[in-house]
C-alpha cells in the first residue's frame, strides 16, 4: 500500500513542480511581456529587425514546402477526385484544404521548428552568456528590449506566413491540376471562387493563424528565458520549444476547427 | 530609520545574510567603500564575493541586514528609484556580456540611447571618447565575436563607463586573460576610477594584481568576512587561511585531499 | 549586420507580398468582391421545405448568380420555412416572379432559383415571393414512386 502512495505522491509532486509551476509562470511571463510591450511599438525598428529573423528569413521555407504542398494535393486529389467523375472539383478541394487547415498548420509547424527555435536559442544564450544580467544592471528591463519584440514579431509573421504558405499551394495544385495533368482551367478557378468562401474560409484561416503565431511565440520566449544558463539547458529549452509548440499549434487547431466548422 | 544617511562611505552593507533554502552563502556581512577609493573583495571560489557584488547592485534582496549606496538604501529602494541609481553605476561582468547582435561601438553607445536624448553625432563622439580611454577606439567597428578576450573585456570596460558612473562594480575582471591585458586592465581600472573620481569594488582571486592596484581589501572565506585591511596588512597577516590564500600555498586550512576514506582501505577493497 | 534600412527594406517587401497573398486567396481564390451586401434589396419566400439549403447559397436566374441566400426562418404560426433573398440592387424582378429550391448537379450544394414573371410592378424590399416549389426530398419521391407502382399493380388486377 505505502509503493502505490508514494507512487502517487511522486507523481503529484511531479506535476505540480513541473508543469503547473511552469505554467503559472509562464502564465506570469506573459503578462509581463504584454505590459512591458510599448517599446516594441513606439521604438518599431525593434520589433522590424526581429521581424526581419524570424518572418523574412523563414520566407524560403514557407514558400518551397507551400508549393510542394499544393501540388501533392494536386496529384492526391486528382487521383481520388477522377474515380467520381469530379475532377473539376480539384480547385476546390486544394484551396479548403490549404486556407481551412494545411496552411495555419502546416506553416505554424515550420515557423515554431525554424523561427520559434532560434528565438529560444537566442535568449537562453543571451541569459547563459549575462547580457540580460547586463542589461538590466544598465537599467534597461530586457523584457522590454529582448523579449517583447521578438514576440510580437512572431505573432505579426505569423499570419503573413500562412497566407503566403495557402497562396502557394493553390499555385502548386493549379499547376499540376491545370498544367501537368490537363484540369480545365476556367472550372478549376471557377468552383473554387464558389465554394471558398471569405468570412467562412479566409477569416479563419487567418485567425487561427494568428492564435498559433501567439502560442508559438509565446512558448518560444518563455522557454528561452527559463533556459538553465548552460549548454544543455538552451539545447534542452529549444526541443522542449519545438515540441511544445507543435503539440499546442495540433490541440488549438482541433478546438478552434470544432468551434469554426461545426456548423458546415 | 532614515533612508538617506550623510557619510563619506559611498557603499555600505550592514549585518547582511543572504541565502537560498539549502544553504546560506553569506552570513553577517560588515563591509563599507570610501569615497574615491578602489576596494577589492577577494576569497576563494564559492567563498559568495560574486554573491555579494549582485546585492550591491540590487540584483539580488538580502534575507536580512542594509545595503546602502550614496545613502540610499538599494534593498528597499522602489522600482524606479532602483533604475535611477543603476544608471550612476557601472558593471563590468566576469566574460564582458558584450551584446553580440551588435558592433563594439554600439554596445558603448547602448546606455546613452536608451537612456539620453542626446544627438547622434554627440553620442558618436563621446562612444568614440570612451573606446579612445580603453585603447580601443580603432576597433569600433568590430562584432564582439571578432574580438580577443582580452579586447572584448576593454570594450565591456568602455561601455560601463558610459555614462560616467560613480560606482564601478567589477566581477573577476582578471580572469582568463594574458599578462598584457591584465596589466592592462589592472592599469585601466586604477586611471578610470581616479579621473572620473568614482569609486570602484574589485572581487577577484587574483591576488597579484589585485593587491597591486588597490587601496584595502576585504578578504572573505565560507560566507564571512575573515580579515580586512591595507594590501601590506593582507601579505603580513598571521592568519593561515589568509596566508594559504595569499602565498597559494598547496595545503593549510583548505586541505589538498578532498574528504575521502583511508587509503590502505580504498586500495584493498573488492 | 544589416542596416536599418537594408531591414526596413526586406521587412517592408515581406509584408507587401504576405497581404498580397491576402488578397490573392480573398479575391482569387475566394468571393470577397463578386458580391457586396451594401447595395441589395431583401425579398422573402416561404417554402414547404428547404431541403439541405443554407444561408449564403446562391440565389441565381437564369443561371446568373443575382444574389445570396441572407436568412432562414421557421414560422411557427404557418409552420413553413421563411427564406429571405438579399438582391443585387441592379436587378430588378416583377412581382410575380416564383422560387424554385434547385440542386447544382447531382451531388451539389443547393440553391434558389428564381424565374421572372410577367407583372409590370417589380418586387421591392421587403416584398414577398407568392410562388414558391420546395425541395425535392430524396425520401418522398421513393415514397410517391412506390406508391404509384403499388396503385399501379392494384388497378391491373
Amino acid at each position: 500500500m505505502t509503493r502505490i502512495a508514494e507512487l502517487l505522491r511522486a507523481l503529484g509532486a511531479r506535476i505540480v513542480n513541473t508543469w503547473i509551476w511552469r505554467l503559472g509562470f509562464a502564465c506570469r511571463f506573459l503578462w509581463l511581456t504584454l505590459k512591458e510591450s510599448g517599446p516594441s511599438f513606439r521604438r518599431f525598428h525593434l520589433t522590424i529587425r526581429e521581424i526581419y529573423f524570424a518572418g523574412v528569413l523563414s520566407l524560403v521555407i514557407i514558400l518551397v514546402s507551400g508549393l510542394f504542398v499544393g501540388m501533392v494535393l494536386g496529384l492526391q486529389g486528382y487521383d481520388t477526385l477522377v474515380r467520381y467523375g469530379s475532377s473539376e472539383a480539384l480547385g476546390v478541394l486544394v484551396s479548403l484544404s490549404l486556407v481551412r487547415e494545411l496552411g495555419p498548420v502546416v506553416a505554424g509547424l515550420l515557423f515554431a521548428s525554424r523561427a520559434g527555435s532560434a528565438i529560444t536559442a537566442e535568449i537562453g544564450l543571451m541569459k547563459a552568456t549575462e547580457q540580460l544580467s547586463a542589461m538590466e544592471m544598465m537599467a534597461v528591463d530586457p523584457i522590454a528590449r529582448v523579449v517583447a519584440p521578438r514576440f510580437w514579431a512572431g505573432v505579426i509573421s505569423m499570419p503573413l506566413l500562412a497566407a503566403l504558405f495557402s497562396a502557394m499551394g493553390v499555385f502548386g495544385g493549379y499547376l499540376v491540376g491545370v498544367q501537368l495533368i490537363g484540369v480545365d482551367e476556367g472550372s478549376f478557378w471557377s468552383q473554387m471562387q464558389a465554394a471558398v468562401d471569405f468570412r467562412e474560409d479566409i477569416l479563419n484561416g487567418i485567425i487561427k493563424s494568428l492564435v498559433f503565431g501567439i502560442a508559438v511565440s509565446w512558448i518560444a520566449v518563455y522557454e528561452g528565458y527559463d533556459a538553465p544558463p548552460t549548454a544543455e539547458g538552451v539545447s534542452g529549452a529549444t526541443t522542449r520549444t519545438v515540441v511544445t509548440s507543435s503539440l499546442a499549434i495540433l490541440a488549438l487547431d482541433f478546438v478552434l476547427t470544432a468551434l469554426m466548422f461545426r456548423g458546415q | 530609520m532614515r533612508d538617506t544617511v550623510e557619510t563619506s562611505n559611498l557603499v555600505e552593507v550592514e549585518n547582511v545574510y543572504f541565502g537560498y533554502d539549502q544553504r546560506q552563502i553569506l552570513k553577517n556581512i560588515n563591509l563599507v567603500v570610501p569615497k574615491g577609493r578602489v576596494v577589492a573583495i577577494m576569497g576563494l571560489s564559492g567563498c559568495g564575493k560574486t554573491t555579494l557584488l549582485r546585492l550591491i547592485g540590487g540584483a539580488l534582496v538580502p534575507d536580512r541586514g542594509e545595503i546602502r549606496v550614496a545613502g540610499r538604501v538599494v534593498n528597499r529602494l522602489a522600482a524606479e528609484e532602483l533604475l535611477a541609481l543603476r544608471r550612476k553605476m557601472g558593471m563590468l561582468f566576469q566574460f564582458g556580456a558584450l551584446f553580440t547582435d551588435m558592433s563594439s561601438f554600439d554596445n558603448v553607445a547602448f546606455q546613452m540611447r536608451e537612456h539620453t536624448h542626446l544627438s547622434e553625432p554627440l553620442i558618436r563622439n563621446l562612444a568614440l571618447l570612451k573606446l579612445q580611454a580603453v585603447g580601443l577606439r580603432g576597433a569600433a567597428d568590430l562584432m564582439p565575436s571578432e574580438l580577443s578576450g582580452g579586447m572584448a573585456r576593454r570594450v565591456a570596460l568602455a561601455r560601463s563607463i558610459a555614462l560616467d558612473p560613480m560606482l564601478m562594480l567589477y566581477d573577476e575582471p582578471f580572469t582568463g586573460l594574458d599578462p598584457i591585458s591584465l596589466g592592462v586592465i589592472g592599469q585601466l581600472i586604477r586611471r578610470l576610477n581616479d579621473s572620473l573620481g568614482a569609486t570602484s569594488i574589485v572581487v577577484t582571486h587574483d591576488v597579484a594584481e589585485a593587491l597591486e592596484l588597490v587601496d584595502y581589501v576585504y578578504y572573505m572565506a565560507a560566507g564571512k568576512v575573515e580579515f580586512h585591511g591595507t594590501p601590506d596588512e593582507v601579505r603580513a597577516a598571521g592568519i593561515p587561511s589568509l596566508r594559504q590564500f595569499v602565498y597559494g600555498e598547496p595545503d593549510g586550512p583548505v586541505p589538498f585531499h578532498y574528504p575521502a576514506p583511508e587509503y590502505r582501505q580504498d586500495l584493498l577493497a573488492q | 549586420m544589416m542596416t536599418r534600412k537594408e531591414l526596413d527594406l526586406w521587412v517592408g517587401i515581406f509584408a507587401v507580398i504576405g497581404i498580397g497573398a491576402i488578397l490573392f486567396l480573398s479575391l482569387k481564390v475566394a468571393n470577397l468582391a463578386s458580391f457586396s451586401a451594401a447595395d441589395s434589396y431583401r425579398i422573402n419566400a416561404n417554402f414547404d421545405n428547404i431541403g439541405g439549403l443554407k444561408v449564403r447559397a446562391a440565389v441565381k436566374s437564369a443561371g446568373v448568380v443575382v444574389g445570396r441566400v441572407g436568412e432562414i426562418r421557421f414560422d411557427n404560426g404557418s409552420f413553413e420555412a421563411v427564406v429571405a433573398l438579399d438582391i443585387d440592387g441592379r436587378y430588378q424582378f416583377p412581382k410575380d416572379s416564383s422560387a424554385k429550391i434547385l440542386t447544382s448537379g447531382l451531388l451539389g450544394d443547393q440553391y434558389i432559383g428564381l424565374s421572372a414573371g410577367g407583372d409590370s410592378a417589380n418586387l421591392k424590399n421587403g416584398d414577398t415571393l407568392k410562388l414558391t416549389q420546395s425541395a425535392i426530398v430524396l425520401e418522398n419521391l421513393i415514397g410517391q414512386f412506390l406508391y404509384s407502382k403499388a396503385a399501379e399493380g392494384d388497378g391491373k388486377k
